[in-house]
């Protein structure tokens, strides 16, 4: 431990033994996110029926917390991956994705029907789920190379739009408003924070504003009704308004405190639906009260300051814009779930991080951990402009 | 170069990590904002939808009170019954399971078409009624076999249930499904299944019988499956009501009646209570409560006996001879003869010879006349008296007007007056023949048992304005002492009629029944008395009454008296006796009307010895005399039956 300098020269070169990465992993982080996902699985416990009242480790319990070990092996695994080889497959990797998501379409267009994964037998994968990671990756590598001088020419913006529009239009084709919203609100937070002039962001918002307000007047009224549906996929059915007064009642009724765990009598009563998924944090209010809620939101917060944490530590371009692309995505994700719950937003399939049931979401989740967490033990590593070594 | 670049975009980074930061940041409060909205500021109003959302509260049928007798012997009361039903969520296939049933109990097609409708309807929580009323045996043999049957579960229910079978039956009435006219904001009216009075004394005290519905607050699901009972309100069961009727002697009344169509009014002179009040023949209530098959009432509606007619209230009769008390202390009231005078009996009126008396009496004093029902002396009476004084003597007895018991469908009958008949006939004009004919209680005059009952009543217990009642007042639950003459109504109006008015008249029913040969309708001499050895110095005193209905010509006359078979059911003349006893002390008085006797049997050889059996049976039992059993002995009683 004396020969710092020459730990630190080697943490700059890259060539960390595996232990040492490992010594170098923020485990604090790794702890909130587990805290996080214990909540989780206290909550999913509560979801399961047992034979006698709520409470049991089946069926949505017990597989999470599988998953969630394996995620901890992922996210190990992922740091230890040298990270020049990150920036150097990033656009492979995105490619991939990309290939699969074609994949998912071409299945659904056989098939007849809208489908979103691909069962590879062990999981059934989401495509538009790893899209988010990899879209981050591609586009940090692709402005790992651009400089501040650089960031200011238009043409530089053609090709992350490309990418990233490409992915939303098939996400969108699916059709799942809510993922590709996610992809492009966490593309465009890696554009703001790469440097991309604000003015722009105006322009394009006003743009985006101006077209639909252009283009609705002239729409057919079936039309109109098919992009309101589309937005709020179950809008005037009984089943959207219903559902989210359900998720108020149970909201408010939660009180201060909340009715106790495991005595939620609008998610047991099945007043709530999807109550291990989407709608798990309005379970979680009413059991636990305002005062869970805000347990929760208080560590989403912490892992949040520990993204940005990592983006300040980190020397390097690419990881900065990894973490703080990864972080913001991991906000959006958060926010927009219990905004929807809470009636603030439009119903959108938006799972709530390490807490709803669901395989892949929490798989991808722990991949951009994993991702972060790498960032985070590289964080000193030097990288010329194009993934080589840097030379002193 | 490098480290200048490096440190331009550290500084954007961090100012756009910092705007990025602080718009999260903004966005974080913004939930907590609506966090603190919800479950905070609106936390009550949500607390209540939710309850709303999980509570469901039930109404529980109050049980219905019961019918006692005036000694506590339910004529009414509610019994367990056994019905089958099926959850349709826990039968997989509700056919087999059907058929497996069918096995054990009648089950037919129609039953299982209407089963198949409701489980397609209702939800597959909520049970289906199989079949009601289930006997003891199928039931148990449902429970046998059980295990064969998923979904198949047995439940227990309330139906009200007349113990005496058809014993006062019209009197009781029976209870029904509410119809749409019956709802009047009571809500366990609406409750399914929920049964109200539909006549008789189930419906005129139905709020008194109905009490209270209660609640249960059960926590539902969703889709409204009961989870648990949070809590339970028990409502108020029904009071029960107790009647003045004696069941024994309602009972030994019918019997006495066999399958005669008549109506009897046993009746308490004093305090106007109603010992039995029979209409023969009857009906089964019970079959009404559980619903009538078309057999069953095509043969109620097609019998000429009208069982369906309580002929106590809703029978209209000219009362004949037994109309002659009203004409009699009318004749004392306004002096148009005096007792002592005699009239000459040459067997017809002597103005109007088409007037027949029954007999030919020679000469006749008032009591004889009473004793041997002498009509020409009533003809002659009357037509001194005219219609108007008669009418109004029978009014103050309480003819013409309904008993004030307030059963259904009572009838008012009719006392003519000249006014009346102006009215009514379009101007025509009372004539002398319509005086004698009312003189002796024929033509327009027309009663009901129970306003005989009345009358006979009023004359007995001196002349004070005694009304029927049919339910017992202040209903106590410890009353041991014995119900005497201090029960005695107070407050009922005296009609002012002078005791020796009312003792020639007396006099005059005592010897119809008691008095030596020649003075009584010599036919029945001695045959009225009691037989009972214990009762043999006792004596009662009534009066006879025969009515034709119809009046023929003397060449019919002549047919139907040599072939009495010719003559229809129909036509034959109706008989009465009314009474009181014991002679010397009146307490009961007694009105039998019997329908269409047969030829040569009037109110003196039919009507009369009935009467003398119900009322030596009502001495021997004495009900007015005797006190009421306790509260717990009724509910002992009622223990035997159930």
């Amino acid at each position: 431990m004396s020969d710092t300098g020459f730990l630190s020269a080697r943490f700059r070169r890259g060539d960390m033994t595996p232990m040492e990465k490992i010594w170098q992993m923020s485990w604090s982080l790794l702890f909130w996110v587990s805290c996080i996902f214990a909540f989780g699985f206290a909550m999913l416990y509560s979801a399961g029926n047992g034979t006698d009242g709520p409470g049991s480790f089946q069926p949505w319990a017990i597989p999470q917390l599988i998953r969630f070990i394996i995620g901890l092996g992922m996210v190990t695994a992922i740091a230890l991956i040298d990270v020049r080889l990150l920036l150097r497959y990033a656009y492979i990797f995105y490619a991939v994705v990309l290939v699969l998501l074609v994949a998912v379409d071409v299945k659904g267009i056989i098939g007849g029907g809208a489908q979103r994964w691909i069962d590879f037998g062990f999981i059934n994968l989401q495509p538009s789920e790893l899209m988010k990671p990899a879209l981050v990756l591609a586009l940090a590598r692709y402005f790992h190379g651009v400089g501040t001088e650089e960031i200011g020419r238009p043409s530089i913006l053609v090709v992350p739009i490309i990418m990233t529009m490409v992915p939303v239009a098939l996400v969108v084709k699916q059709p799942d408003l809510g993922t590709a919203l996610l992809i492009m609100a966490s593309a465009g937070g890696l554009l703001f924070i790469a440097g991309i002039r604000m003015w722009k962001f105006g322009l394009a918002i006003l743009g985006g504003i101006g077209a639909a307000w252009g283009v609705w007047p002239v729409l057919h009224d079936y039309q109109r009704n098919r992009v309101l549906t589309f937005l709020d996929p179950e809008r005037d059915s009984l089943g959207a308004g219903y559902h989210i007064l359900q998720s108020q009642i149970a909201l408010g009724s939660g009180g201060l405190f909340g009715k106790g765990y495991l005595a939620g009598t609008q998610s047991h009563l099945n007043f709530l639906p999807e109550r291990q998924t989407d709608f798990i944090f309005t379970m979680l209010a009413e059991e636990l009260g305002m005062v869970g809620g805000l347990a929760l939101l208080a560590l989403y917060v912490i892992v949040l300051i520990y993204g940005y944490a990592i983006a300040f530590r980190c020397r390097h371009q690419f990881g900065r814009l990894v973490a703080m692309g990864l972080t913001t995505g991991f906000f959006l994700y958060f926010f927009i779930n219990i905004a929807m719950v809470m009636g603030l937003l439009p119903v959108v399939g938006v799972t709530l991080p390490f807490i709803s049931y669901g395989g892949t979401a929490l798989l991808t989740l722990m991949l951009c951990v994993g991702l972060i967490m790498n960032v985070h033990v590289h964080r000193d590593v030097q990288m010329a402009m194009r993934g080589g070594f840097t030379d002193f | 170069m490098i480290i200048t670049r490096d440190s331009d975009w550290t500084k954007m980074f961090t100012r756009r990590a910092a705007i990025l930061g602080g718009t999260q940041a903004a966005l974080v409060a913004t939930l907590i904002g609506r966090m603190y909205y919800l479950q905070v500021i609106q936390s009550d109003k949500y607390k209540m939808l939710s309850d709303e959302n999980r509570i469901s509260t039930q109404l529980l049928p109050p049980p219905r009170g019961r019918i006692l007798d005036r000694f506590g012997q339910p004529l009414a009361y509610n019994k367990q019954q056994f019905q089958v039903l099926v959850i349709p969520e826990q039968a997989p296939k509700i056919s087999n399971t059907l058929d497996a049933l069918a096995q054990l109990i009648d089950l037919s097609e129609h039953d299982r078409e209407r089963i198949k409708k409701e489980v397609q309807r209702k939800r597959s929580f909520v049970p289906v009624t199989i079949k009601e009323t289930l006997t003891w045996d199928e039931m148990s043999r449902i429970q046998v076999n059980a295990p064969d049957l998923p979904g198949i579960i047995i439940d227990e229910g309330l139906t009200r249930f007349y113990p005496q079978g058809d014993l006062a039956s019209h009197l009781m009435g029976y209870v029904g499904a509410v119809d749409e006219d019956d709802l009047s904001g009571d809500p366990v009216l609406q409750l399914p299944g929920f049964k109200i009075g539909k006549d008789g004394a189930e419906k005129i005290y139905e709020l008194t019988l109905r009490g209270k519905g209660g609640t249960k607050e059960v926590e539902v699901n969703a889709v409204g499956r009961s989870i648990r009972e949070l809590e339970r309100h028990e409502g108020e069961s029904g009071n029960d009501v107790v009647l003045t009727i004696d069941e024994r002697i309602q009972r030994f009344t019918a019997e006495r009646l066999g399958g005669e169509s008549a109506a009897v009014v046993v009746m308490d002179v004093h305090t106007g209570d109603l010992l039995a009040m029979v209409s023969n023949p009857s009906f089964d209530a019970n079959a009404f409560s559980r619903g009538l098959t078309t057999e069953e009432w095509k043969g109620l509606i097609g019998n000429d006996h009208n069982p369906l007619i309580n002929k106590v209230i809703s029978g209209t009769y000219s009362p004949g001879s037994t109309f002659k008390l009203v004409v009699t202390l009318a004749a004392l009231e306004h002096n148009v003869i005096s007792p002592d005078q005699t009239l000459f009996c040459a067997g017809h009126d002597p103005k109007i010879p088409a007037f027949h008396c029954h007999k030919v009496h020679g000469s006749v004093s008032m009591v004889r006349a009473i004793s041997t029902s002498c009509d020409v002396y009533f003809f002659e009476v009357a037509r001194r008296l005219g219609p108007d004084k008669i009418a109004a003597m029978a009014r103050r007895l309480g003819l013409g007007a309904v008993s004030g018991i307030g059963l259904p469908s009572e009838k008012v009958g009719l006392i003519p007056t000249e006014a009346w008949k102006k009215s009514a006939r379009k101007g025509e004009r009372w004539t002398p023949g319509e005086t004698l004919n009312m003189g002796i209680g024929q033509g327009y005059v027309s009663v009901t048992p129970i306003q005989l009952a009345t009358m006979v009543s009023r004359v007995a217990n001196g002349s004070v304005a005694v009304k029927p009642r049919l339910v017992r007042p202040a209903i106590s639950r410890n009353i041991t002492t014995p119900v005497t003459e201090d029960e005695h109504v107070g407050g009922l109006e005296s009609l002012d009629i002078p005791a020796e008015h009312l003792a020639i008249l007396r006099q005059g029913m005592f010897d119809v029944i008691n008095g030596p040969p020649g003075a009584t309708t010599a036919m029945q001499f001695g045959r009225l008395r009691f037989k009972d050895p214990e009762r043999k110095d006792w004596t009662m005193s009534g009066k006879t009454g025969t009515a034709a209905v119809r009046s023929f010509t003397p060449a019919e006359r002549e047919q139907y008296k040599r072939n009495p078979d010719t003559l229809p059911w129909r036509l034959r003349d109706n008989a009465f006796f009314v009474c009181f006893a014991p002679s010397h002390a009146p307490r009961y008085a007694i009105a039998v009307a019997v329908e269409h006797v047969e030829i040569g049997g009037g109110g003196g050889a039919t009507a009369a010895p009935i009467a003398r059996d119900i009322m030596e049976e009502v001495l021997r039992l004495d009900p007015s005399h005797k006190p009421r059993v306790e509260s717990e002995q009724v509910a002992t009683a009622e223990g035997n039956h159930t």
